[in-house]
């Protein structure tokens, strides 16, 4: 069995190896076919066994939306909520119940708009929970309105001249919110997105994950240039922690105004290529990466983990408290409450 | 007759029966010489500026009464603002408080003593004065500045307009600053004590016990021992100042109330409910968390409960009141007692989630500490106009349980009430306090904790159906079959893992089902179970055997309906009167109660709520009288709609 990860320290572990298998429901998976949720479901049923703790103890939460079916095909506990509220319903469960894994799976317009008060509330605490946002760049089970990721001008049912409002960057609103762990992963890349599911049980706290998937009935090929063999290794940009960031023959450089931008590596400016440190403490880096790929044609995307930094968890702050107090008061006496200081007697 | 008592709560005369000998005097001094009146008793009202510090010298005289024990009610009431504009009518803020020597029911309609502490309070509250009232004033407030500020054309205290009431011109600031001249402290700092020299004269007036305000002070101020010194000195000058001056010639004594045997403490609803809903906890074995966003008048609940965190207690301060309900469900899931606080504009925010709960089948209690509406309304005061919101404040068939408690110390059992409905019935449970509630208080007997109910939840552990191939199965909806409640099986449960959610659910295996005739079904299901809640038969209380006029009321209208029923009775009238509890479902007997009788009438402090229940369901002629003022009942009010109700009905009986 692997050593335990960091954020699952007091769940109980598994007794014995499990299977994908394990994790999959009776229920028939209902996902237009081609859909990318198939792929990260498969991915996250595999991931799974790797945890190494009770499948009994492991919760997934989610909001409305296609993406927050989810639940329903996991083998674990498991709560198909309200669109948007996820992560407040997330948080009292974790909060209250320590031995549990517990992940919220929601969507664009589920975190972002609905739910975007609670989202943010959730990276600031730091709640021990793994947030998997799956980012479509569209409504998808309202049959495809523009979502607070489309690009502007986006031609849709709703908006048939074109979506007038500005996008948010979901990592960028991450680290605004203070998360203290934000990554970005591909549905169609199952090692590079089970790399980072692993990171984020490692972290102990709210760990953000946004994950890019095809919608392939409203918003096809959103993320294609990412995912072409012909395109992906322009576009992407591997971060690996400890490692200069690197690709396809070019590199991410802090020019003169101070700003973070991609330019070719050359023999004389190799040695300024920034290297990736995930555990920077400070966040305008990070937040400076979150800006670096061009929001239209999706060039210069990092993937991989941006920001891992480590910050008190609001649950164990919250249980620690409880202690606290049952030490310094003694456990509480409800006869002893009930009588407080004033009382009088009537015989 | 006493010349301070009036007649709102008058119990077959016994009012005043006291020229008699006062017993000896009590209180921590000797008392001075002056004539003793003995009085049976009192409704006193503190009135000044928001800055005045009127609701702790209220909750001071309170505390004393309550240790003396005389049986009391009170009734603070204050603007929302946190610094109203001084000296002016909105800004004032006052506190009422009724005590007796036997048990009374309401803050009582009419003060018999006013203290005023400047020309505003005495503007705003002088309508309320029967004639011969006493008011004690601080002529030193009374400057022509002050008394144009509120439009006093001449100085009331120097024309006639006052000759009806008995009025004590005492200049409290200047003699608080006379009493504190040696303290040290600045001017504006000893100016402030004055509220403590007024509660000192009022200490002295009624003999109150003196010893608990000047513990309090010093505990109060522990980190400031020269203000607490201050305020301590003020008091004892304000006694001082009651025994010696000629303008107070007569004292009072209320002998203690005849309260069943019991150890007793004074308690308002908010802190009552706070200390249900750990005795909830511990008596259901189950972890509290609450869930809550600050709303007036309900924060005080997530304050006191964010206290005991030695007794498990979780609070989470939400960022909104759809997180705090949201989170509370979440710990439910995962097997605590889950509570949100709220008021009015927050149960709208909590709406879908609550439907959430009904259709989750979780245990969930929410608390709504009813307030003035609608939109933010008047914040801190009383209403309760939140019935149908709880009732049927949700899209689709949303049933859920409504437990509504009748006075502040009642919102300990029904916190305990709620919470038995939830646990057992796997449901979300609305419980409807308000503000009068809330922030009124009454003395509690003290119940011991082995009286409390046992409300022990049990979890599901193992398979609970056998498919037809033999094999055991473990069906989140398959129901107990007595209370049609699905098994509570939390997270952590091997073998258990299941997947719930607020898409219709398949009858049994909880499994995603669009099918119509499951969705009826477990429509009506839902229904059923609420329905089939089990709560207490609805008592009426009708001495004479012989009313034909039935009053019904919910909530905390209970104190002013009780005080009217009472009158009514004294003068001879034949009335009836009931009171729910439980709002759904309604108590098995309601109907039958209620067409046992020829007139039904509804007090409620909304446009008629209840009353649009009862004659939907039951097809009864039921008559409501309404009042939104922000303000309980007065019983006097009642009182006379009840007589018009006897008289329309004699007066049939004549056309016949
Ligand atoms: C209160 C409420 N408002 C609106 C809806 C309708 N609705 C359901 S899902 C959704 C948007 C889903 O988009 P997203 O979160 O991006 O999920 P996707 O379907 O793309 O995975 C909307 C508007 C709802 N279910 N509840
Ligand atoms: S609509 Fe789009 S997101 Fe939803 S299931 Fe179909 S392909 Fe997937
Ligand atoms: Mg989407």
């Amino acid at each position: 069995m692997t050593e335990a990860f960091r954020s699952l320290k007091l769940v109980p572990k598994a007794e014995s190896p499990q299977s994908a298998k394990e994790f999959k429901t009776d229920q028939e998976v209902r996902w237009c076919p081609g859909c990318g949720d198939y792929a990260i479901l498969a991915a996250v049923q595999s991931f799974m066994p790797e945890l190494g703790i009770r499948r009994e103890n492991t919760v997934f939460v989610s909001g409305i939306g296609c993406s927050s079916r989810f639940p329903y095909y996991m083998n674990t506990y498991g709560m198909h909520s309200i669109h948007g509220r996820a992560p407040a319903i997330a948080t009292g469960l974790a909060a209250s119940r320590p031995d549990l894994s517990v992940w919220v799976v929601t969507g664009d317009g589920d975190a972002l708009s609905i739910g975007g008060n609670h989202l943010i509330h959730a990276l600031r605490r730091n709640v021990n929970l793994k947030i998997l946002l799956f980012n479509n760049r569209i409504y998808g089970l309202t049959k495809g309105q523009y979502s607070p990721t489309s690009e502007v001008g986006k031609i849709t049912k709703s908006t048939p001249m074109g979506s007038l409002d500005a996008p948010f960057n979901p990592l960028s609103l991450a680290v605004g919110a203070e998360a203290s762990f934000v990554a970005r992963t591909i549905d169609s890349d199952r090692q590079h997105l089970q790399s980072v599911l692993r990171a984020a049980a490692e972290h102990e706290g709210t760990a953000l994950v946004e994950i890019y998937q095809n919608c392939n009935i409203f918003n096809d090929g959103a993320f294609e240039v990412l995912k072409d063999p012909n395109t992906r290794d322009e576009a992407l940009i591997r971060l690996e922690h400890g490692q200069p960031m690197v690709f396809a023959g070019q590199g991410v450089f802090r020019g003169a105004d101070g700003e973070l931008h991609v330019a070719e590596v050359t023999e004389a400016n190799r040695s300024e290529v920034l290297v990736h440190d995930v555990h920077h403490p400070s966040a305008a880096r990070a937040f400076a990466l979150t800006r670096i790929a061009d929001a239209d044609t999706l060039h210069h995307t990092p993937i991989g983990v941006l920001r891992d930094v480590r910050r008190p968890v609001y649950d164990t702050l919250m249980a620690d408290q409880l202690e606290q107090a049952a030490s310094a008061k003694g456990a509480g006496d409800l006869a002893g409450l009930l009588t407080g200081a004033d009382t009088w007697t009537v015989s | 007759m006493t010349s301070q008592v009036d007649q709102s709560e008058a119990v077959g005369g016994s009012d005043g029966e006291g020229q008699g000998a006062a017993p000896p005097p009590s209180g921590g001094r000797s008392r001075p010489a002056k004539p003793i009146r003995r009085l049976d008793r009192v409704i006193i009202r503190f009135a000044g500026d928001s800055g005045d510090g009127m609701q702790l010298t209220g909750d001071r005289f309170t505390s004393e009464t309550a240790s003396f024990g005389n049986d009391l009610s009170t009734l603070p009431n204050f603007p929302a603002e946190i610094r109203a504009p001084a000296g002016t009518l909105p800004g004032v803020s006052s506190f009422q408080l009724h005590f007796a020597d036997h048990d009374i029911l309401t803050p009582g309609d009419a003060p018999n003593v006013l203290v005023a502490m400047n020309p505003a309070a005495l503007k705003a509250n002088l309508p309320d004065l029967p004639r011969g009232a006493e008011i004690i004033v601080n002529t030193d407030e009374f400057t022509k500045r002050a008394l144009a500020k509120v439009g006093y054309a001449a100085d009331p205290l120097a024309d006639k307009s006052l000759e009806a009431y008995h009025l004590h011109k005492v200049p409290l600031t200047t003699l608080t600053l006379e009493a504190l001249k040696e303290s040290g402290l600045a001017r504006k700092d000893a100016e402030r004590a004055k509220n403590m020299f007024a509660l000192g004269l009022l200490s002295w007036m009624y003999h109150r016990p003196t010893h608990g305000t000047e513990t309090f002070l010093r505990q109060k101020f522990a980190k400031k021992p020269e203000i607490a010194e201050a305020n301590i000195s003020a008091f004892r000058a304000g006694w001082n100042f009651g025994e010696t001056t000629e303008s107070f010639a007569v004292s009072y004594e209320i002998s203690p109330a005849e309260l069943p045997a019991g150890t007793y403490r004074n308690i308002s609803g908010n802190l009552a409910l706070s200390y249900g809903l750990i005795a909830a906890s511990q008596r259901s074995g189950l972890p509290l968390f609450l869930g809550s966003y600050p709303i007036t008048p309900a924060s005080d609940i997530l304050h006191e409960l964010s206290k005991h965190k030695n007794f498990g207690v979780r609070t989470f301060q939400a960022e909104d009141e759809i997180a705090g309900i949201g989170a509370a469900l979440g710990a439910a899931f995962g097997g605590a007692l889950g509570v949100t606080t709220t008021s009015g504009p927050g149960v709208a925010l909590k709406s879908e989630t609550i439907g959430l709960a009904v259709s989750l089948e979780l245990p969930l209690l929410v608390v709504d500490i009813q307030r003035g509406g609608p939109s933010t309304g008047l914040p801190t005061k009383t209403e309760q106009a939140d019935l149908l919101q709880a009732m049927f404040g949700r899209n689709g068939e949303a049933p859920v349980p409504i437990v509504a408690p009748s006075t502040p110390a009642d919102c300990f059992d029904a916190a305990l009430e709620a919470a038995r409905i939830a646990v057992t019935y796997r449901t979300p449970v609305m419980l409807l306090s308000d503000g009068y509630l809330a922030n009124g208080s009454e003395p509690w007997r003290i119940p011991e904790v082995e009286e409390l109910p046992d409300l022990r939840a049990e979890f599901a552990t193992g398979p609970n159906h056998t498919l037809e191939d033999g094999s055991e199965v473990f069906w989140p909806y398959k129901r107990d079959p007595q209370t049609l409640a699905r098994p509570w099986a939390i997270p952590g449960t091997p073998g258990l893992e299941h997947r719930i959610g607020g898409i219709e659910k398949q009858d049994g295996t909880g499994n995603i089902s669009y099918d119509p005739a499951n969705h009826d079904f477990m429509v009506r299901t839902r229904k059923s179970k609420v329905d089939g809640i089990t709560v207490p038969p609805l008592e009426v209380d009708d001495p004479s055997g012989e009313a034909r006029v039935l009053v019904i009321g919910w909530g905390s209208t209970y104190g002013p309906i009780t005080a009217a029923v009472r009158r009514v009775r004294a003068d001879g009238g034949k009335v009836a009167q009931a009171h729910l509890r439980n709002l759904n479902p309604f108590p098995a007997n309601l109907g039958a109660v209620l067409k046992a009788y020829d007139r039904v009438i509804v007090p409620e402090m909304n446009l008629g709520q209840l009353a649009l229940l009862l004659r939907a369901r039951y097809l009864v002629d039921a008559q409501s009288y309404n009042q939104v003022r922000g303000l309980p009942f007065k019983a006097a009010q009642l009182a006379d709609v009840l007589f018009a109700a006897i008289g329309t009905l004699e007066g049939d009986e004549q056309n016949d």
